[in-house]
């Protein structure tokens, strides 16, 4: 299948990615191409240029500094799945990293692509929202900080204006954590997956943070299961779990598995993510 | 049309692409290195996966400008002329394949494989090639093939 003919063009930095793309009237970022270039294939997507931005010096990388992790955007599924820091300070994003897709899809494909790109079965949507991170983005009129509870708004929408870039994402490193999903037995996206972030002491649950993907139009914070894990002890999780498909409304449905399925899901890979977070 | 250069099995080789290339269709189209395969055309069997930069890629999902500048390992280029890289040896001597559509891509995913963990683990092994699709084999030979090569080279990797 041949892509629509289209220019290309390789950034150098990351005005220069912004600059190019604003001059490309129609153009694209182009980073791993994991999700784009099937798109292209396809012609549902038929961008006038393509930007490539995955050699940017500097935009890939894990750093960490004060008490914070910041992944640059350019940096691959692989990258983040091999990481020493991020299997040490946050296991839950190295462990969500390596049920991405397959080896070929985990060396190509990248962090800031699966973000902007929002597809509703992605996993680190989930993750970045139990780590209620910070999304960082710069475009033609400066930078600026979302949090990833306000990025992910709708299908395929988020909160990325027009030429704007997603340059890191950044958040506290969370021991505790742990992300459990139901796999596609062919492309391995989530039909259910949940990420759980917990602050734990005394074996009790002092608070938590949970996202969900695959069940509904975007990833989502599940707010009332939160609420019910906290105070909890980790005999107590599994009928806190119980509830946790209760406030989400308007579950997908596909060939994959059925809204009645992905909702008896929910609970049972929340409680595999809070008994993996409690684990660790 | 962009020029493109990017060192094929050791080789520079220098081309204008038009940039809706993909890399599967250089190599075999341009290159004549038909070795690679494609298979389904959607990012999904892994017949088409070859090393970019050392990594394992589907090159039916990458276009030929994304890798200018990179080296790439075709099937063609794992062993020199008249020799077998340890993983074709070991489908060679543990029948490996069938068919024999997916092997050049099973092979690349367990170069790849072997690289990062020179003793995989069964299940290892299972994910691994986790990317890459047969329709002959049922994989159980695939795994033992793989599991030769391991046993018989710590230099399997490169
Ligand atoms: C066979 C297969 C299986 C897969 N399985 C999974 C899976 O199990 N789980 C999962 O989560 N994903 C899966 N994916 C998707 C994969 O993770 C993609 O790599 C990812 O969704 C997109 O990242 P990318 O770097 O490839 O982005 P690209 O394809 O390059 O870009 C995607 C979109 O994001 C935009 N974009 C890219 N980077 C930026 C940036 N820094 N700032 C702003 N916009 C940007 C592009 O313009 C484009 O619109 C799979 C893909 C394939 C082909
Ligand atoms: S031909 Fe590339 S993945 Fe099937
Ligand atoms: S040997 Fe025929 S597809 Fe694998």
């Amino acid at each position: 299948m041949i892509p629509v003919a289209f220019e290309y063009q390789r950034a150098t930095s990351v005005d220069d990615a912004i600059a190019k793309l604003a001059a490309s009237g129609g153009g694209k970022f182009i980073a791993g191409g994991h999700s784009l270039v099937p798109l292209m294939k396809l012609r549902l997507s038929e961008p006038a240029q393509l930007i490539d931005i995955a050699r940017i010096p500097g935009l890939s990388g894990i750093r960490a500094s004060g008490g914070r992790i910041a992944i640059g955007a350019t940096t691959t599924h692989y990258e983040i799945a091999a990481s020493p820091l991020l299997r040490d300070q946050c296991p839950m994003m190295a462990e969500a990293a390596t049920e991405i897709g397959d080896p070929q899809v985990r060396n190509r494909g990248t962090i800031g692509g699966s973000i902007a790109h929002a597809d509703p079965a992605a996993d680190f949507p989930a993750v970045v929202l139990a780590l209620d991170a910070d999304i960082v983005l710069k475009g033609p009129t400066g930078a600026r900080t979302v949090k990833a509870s306000a990025f992910f708004r709708g299908f395929y929408d988020v909160d990325l204006g027009a030429g704007e870039l997603i340059t890191a994402i950044q958040f506290a490193p969370v021991k505790s954590a742990g992300y459990a999903k139901l796999r596609q037995r062919a492309s391995h996206y989530a039909v259910v997956g949940v990420a759980a972030a917990l602050e734990v002491s005394g074996g009790v649950i002092r608070s938590a943070r949970v996202g969900l993907t695959g069940a509904t139009t975007h990833a989502v914070r599940l707010t009332s299961l939160e609420a019910a894990l906290a105070g909890k002890r980790a005999d107590a999780v599994a009928a806190a779990c119980a509830g946790a498909a209760n406030d989400v409304a308007d579950v997908n449905a596909d060939l994959h598995a059925s809204a009645d399925y992905r909702k008896a899901m929910i609970p049972v890979f929340a409680r595999r993510a809070v008994e993996r977070a409690l684990a660790r | 049309m962009v020029p493109i250069a990017i060192t094929v099995n050791g080789k520079l080789r220098k081309a204008h692409v038009e940039p809706r290339t993909l890399l599967v269709h250089f190599l075999r189209e341009h290159l004549n290195l038909t070795g690679t395969h494609v298979g389904c055309d959607t990012s999904q069997c892994g017949a088409c996966t070859v090393l970019v930069d050392g990594r394992s890629a589907k090159s039916c999902t990458l276009f030929a400008v994304q890798a200018d500048g990179s080296e790439v390992t075709t099937v063609e280029g794992l062993a020199p002329e008249g020799q077998l890289h340890p993983v074709q040896q070991g489908f060679w001597e543990e029948h490996g394949l069938q068919c024999g559509y997916c092997t050049p891509g099973m092979i690349m995913s367990a170069v790849n494989l072997l690289k990062d963990n020179p003793a995989p683990s069964e299940s290892q092994i299972r994910e691994g090639i986790a990317g890459n699709l047969c329709r002959c084999t049922g994989y159980q030979h695939i795994v033992t093939a793989i599991q030769h090569a391991a046993r018989h080279s710590g230099k399997a990797a490169r």
